[in-house]
């Protein structure tokens, strides 16, 4: 009952947050220079008095401000993000057709850099100052330093040019038309480069952010209590250690999480991938103001929604957290 | 005290000998622990006391199993329990002994549990260790085991994380967990330290009582003379890896053989206060009304708590006196002497200073104010700054109001001369200074702005008994030197007996009792100042003459 209300007031919080960055997005476009009826008359190609007149009436800026900021949060509650001039569509079109490519992507990139994050972190502390150790720190140095374009570059030069095995870009092999399993199949063929370069440069937070949490939670009291209860080694490690040591894991993932739409910018952009980075991308060289704002409130909208499911999470794990 | 150990019978439950354990080289001394033998019989406790790194907690880690291997190893002997050699046991052997035939109990109840983990469920591992329990029976048996430790609703409490248990109840917990399985022998490595003193007698009460019903072998580790008088039935005193003197409770409490034994003992602050002139100088400081509650910053839907930590306080200070202010964790005494300092700004009340307002004092004003009154801190460690010289630490003070800078760095050399460290001691760093030594500092660095009141916040409860008592002496021959007046916040009765001539309790943010320290400890007033006295381990035992002509430490 008492996490029912944590979630209820957290829930609470992130839509007064929502419609703050909703207003800020108002305010932004009155921010750029000009009035917005000739910035659309501009994008839309034409100048003349009485289009831009027409404008103003059809979009309501002969409104008073207020109104406005009425009439945009309502566009916004019901999804309308606005029209995007260049691409000739509406924006919520536009975003919501690029947004599974790109859940898809950085998702699996973060499953996987959580998953081996935790795993070799693990190993290293376990065999902390052996060989093993030091080639996992290394290893997820190398990949936290090197560039993320550079990596993937090199990883299409290796497994697309070189070897052959995997497709160098896109999602889907082009003219192929396939459908079910075997659809499915040839985009996971294709998710595996992009999926991997990016996973593994979170990996290396990971890997480094759970070695030093589990050592230094293997030097807490309890785990000392524990050994001399008679607790086998495993078990310590497993129940004491990591259940502990995961809870700075888990705030870095929830940040990490919440840049999962605009995030994949550079991967996506190498690979070619269909996804909301590529989107944004083209829409910033375009000056595609409506269609960036769009994104811009999306992306926000995931950064809170996964925040709210850290906070949940977090509560699962740590008991301590509902008195604060 | 002492009676009980001629019926403990002669039953051996453990038996050390000749044990060395080796320490990694770059060590201050190749070994932890060298050639110690001792005894622990069924139905006994044995009390192993000494200073900060006299080998006991290593001694109790090599029993149980538990050193840094392989960093840390033991070398020599042999450890029986129970008839068998445990230093040639296997891990996996020696930890089916672990939690069953031998308990454990650690200093720190705060940080000893999982904070992760129910009460129930960190109890029920140690049956999970040891074999299958069915679940029901288990639950019985938890709940009987948190009953039997004092605790009160056990079928609550089953389900409760730690963070909602007070540092007695966890400690209770703990007891609860290592006696789970009934093992023969219970080590206890300084579980009260960590405590408040009435919450101590209750802890030292329970496991007392628990080792008589039980018939255990306790092995209790301990740094504190009045714990040993309180509990044991027979004392081993350590001294830099070696056992120095081991006998019976009463013999060693009271006719100390060895040097250091009588060295250490004598050391121990008197409980009984002597009988002081009543204080003459003028009034220096006159604290009225001083209030100061705590808020937690109220959010967008959580509701603002409020703390009183300090509520209607008032007393006063003479100049050449030494006013105690005496109370257990969280009744808001050193919040007082952080608003003497202003390191916090008071909510109401008055404090004078001569004849200034001091908490009203602002911004320049106070600035050119603050150095009449100082602060020495409680942890030696923490509150020098690691990367400056000792004599540049000091010398802040008087460079920040102004004093040229030779002026102020001759100062410094001429205040380490007189906290006993020598001029030489500028040139070092903090690091290189033992606790005491670096309380020394603290002292000297609160002196370089020549204050007329000295705010002194548990400045010995950081350190070893026979440094606490040289560092108390230099604090009052200074005070006496230099006709300061001091506030002296210390949780331990012991030490206020020695050192205040005035004593104000605190409880809960108010002063429950004030007046001459003697009068208070001989005819206190407030039921919580009779309980507090009441809980003073080993008040009834009288420090041997023996010990306080041989032990006094060197000034």
């Amino acid at each position: 009952m008492q996490k029912l209300g944590f979630i209820l007031k957290r829930l609470l919080k992130a839509v007064a947050v929502l419609f703050a960055i909703v207003v800020l997005n108002f305010f932004l476009i009155r921010a750029a220079p000009g009035d917005p009826a000739q910035v659309m008359a501009g994008e839309a190609g034409a100048a003349d008095a009485k289009f831009i007149e027409q404008l103003r009436e059809q979009f309501g800026l002969d409104k008073p401000l207020h109104e406005q900021l009425a009439i945009y949060v309502g566009d916004i509650v019901t999804l309308d993000l606005g029209w995007s001039y260049r691409q000739n569509e509406p924006v919520s079109k536009l975003v919501f057709e690029r947004l599974p490519a790109t859940l898809l992507l950085t998702g699996t990139a973060f499953v996987i850099s959580i998953a081996l994050g935790l795993l070799f972190g693990a190993i290293a502390a376990r065999r902390v100052g052996t060989l093993t150790d030091t080639a996992v720190t290394s290893f997820a140095l190398i990949f936290y330093a090197t560039p993320l374009f550079w990596v993937a570059l090199m990883a299409i030069l290796l497994f697309s040019v070189v070897l052959g095995w995997l497709p160098a870009y896109g999602m889907e092999t082009v003219g192929a038309h396939l459908t079910g399993l075997a659809y499915a199949a040839d985009v996971a063929e294709h998710l595996v480069l992009p999926a991997l370069t990016l996973g593994l440069f979170f990996m290396a937070v990971y890997a480094r952010l759970t070695r030093s949490s589990m050592l230094e939670v293997a030097d807490m009291d309890f785990v000392k209590t524990a050994r001399a209860k008679g607790v086998a080694p495993g078990r310590i490690t497993r129940v004491h250690v990591l259940r502990n040591a995961v809870l700075p894991v888990i705030t870095l993932a929830g940040i990490q999480a919440g840049q999962l739409v605009g995030g994949a910018v550079l991967t996506e952009t190498v690979f070619a991938w269909p996804g909301i980075g590529r989107l944004m991308y083209d829409a910033l060289f375009q000056r595609d103001y409506n269609l960036l704002l769009g994104i811009f409130f999306v992306s926000s909208a995931m950064v809170l929604l996964f925040n709210l499911i850290t906070d949940v999470v977090y509560t699962f794990i740590d008991p301590r957290i509902e008195l604060k | 005290m002492g009676g009980t150990a001629t019926m403990a019978g002669d039953q051996t439950l453990l038996q050390v000998e000749g044990l060395s354990i080796a320490l990694p080289r770059g060590a201050e001394r190749a070994h932890a622990v060298e050639d110690i033998s001792f005894t622990l019989n069924r139905n006994e406790i044995l009390c192993v006391v000494g200073e900060s790194g006299s080998g006991k907690s290593m001694t109790a880690n090599a029993i149980m199993g538990l050193l840094p291997l392989p960093h840390v190893r033991p070398v020599a002997g042999r450890i029986v329990f129970e008839g068998e050699d445990l230093l040639t046991k296997s891990e996996a052997e020696l930890r089916r002994l672990r939690g069953s035939r031998v308990g454990m109990i650690f200093q720190e109840p705060m940080t000893a549990l999982n904070p992760l983990m129910t009460i129930g469920r960190q109890i029920g591992e140690v049956f999970d260790a040891h074999g299958r329990i069915d679940r029901r029976e288990r639950r019985r048996l938890i709940m009987k085991l948190l009953a039997d430790v004092g605790l009160p609703d056990p079928e609550v409490l089953i389900d409760t994380h730690p963070f909602r248990l007070s540092g007695g109840q966890r400690q209770r917990v703990m007891i609860a967990m290592a006696l789970a399985l009934e093992p023969a022998m219970l080590i206890a490595d300084e579980p009260t330290t960590a405590l408040d003193v009435t919450t101590q007698a209750q802890i030292l009460d329970l496991i007392r009582s628990l080792q008589a019903s039980r018939h255990m072998g306790v092995m209790f580790i301990t740094h504190d003379f009045g714990v040993v008088a309180e509990i044991a039935d027979r004392v081993a005193v350590m001294q830099t890896g070696k056992i120095v003197e081991l006998g019976p409770a009463g013999q060693v409490l009271n006719d100390p053989q060895h040097p250091y034994t009588r060295r250490l003992i004598g050391a121990v602050p008197q409980f009984a206060p002597p009988e002081r002139p009543a204080p003459a100088g003028e009034i220096l400081l006159n604290v009225e009304g001083l209030k100061k509650t705590y808020t937690t910053s109220r959010g967008l839907f959580v509701k603002k708590r409020e703390v009183a930590a300090a509520r209607d306080i008032t007393f006063e200070i003479r100049r050449g006196e030494t006013l105690g202010l005496v109370g257990e964790s969280g009744s808001g005494k050193s919040t007082v002497g952080r608003c003497l300092v202003r390191l916090l700004d008071t909510d109401g009340g008055h404090i004078r200073f001569r004849d200034l307002d001091f908490a009203s004092l602002r911004g320049e004003a106070l600035r050119a104010q603050r150095r009449h009154i100082q602060m020495v801190f409680q942890d030696p460690y923490a509150s020098l700054n690691p990367r400056q010289k000792v004599g540049r630490i000091i010398a802040q003070g008087p460079r920040a109001i102004g004093v040229p800078e030779a002026q102020a760095t001759a100062r410094a050399r001429e205040l380490l001369e007189l906290v006993g460290l020598g001029a030489a001691a500028a040139e070092r760093y903090p690091h290189e200074f033992s606790g005491g030594q670096r309380q020394r500092i603290g002292i000297a660095r609160a002196l370089a702005l020549d204050p007329e009141l000295l705010v002194a916040d548990e400045p010995v409860s950081a350190l070893d008994v026979s440094v606490q008592a040289q560092v108390l002496d230099l604090l009052d021959d200074i005070k006496q030197r230099l006709n300061l007046a001091m506030l002296f916040i210390t949780h331990d009765l012991r030490v206020a007996a020695q050192i205040c001539d005035r004593m104000a309790v605190m409880r809960l943010g108010e002063i429950v009792e004030y007046g001459p320290t003697h009068r208070v400890f001989n005819d206190p007033q407030h039921p919580y100042t009779r309980d507090l006295l009441a809980a003073v381990p080993g008040r009834d035992w009288t420090i041997p003459e023996v010990a306080l002509q041989d032990g006094s430490p060197p000034a």
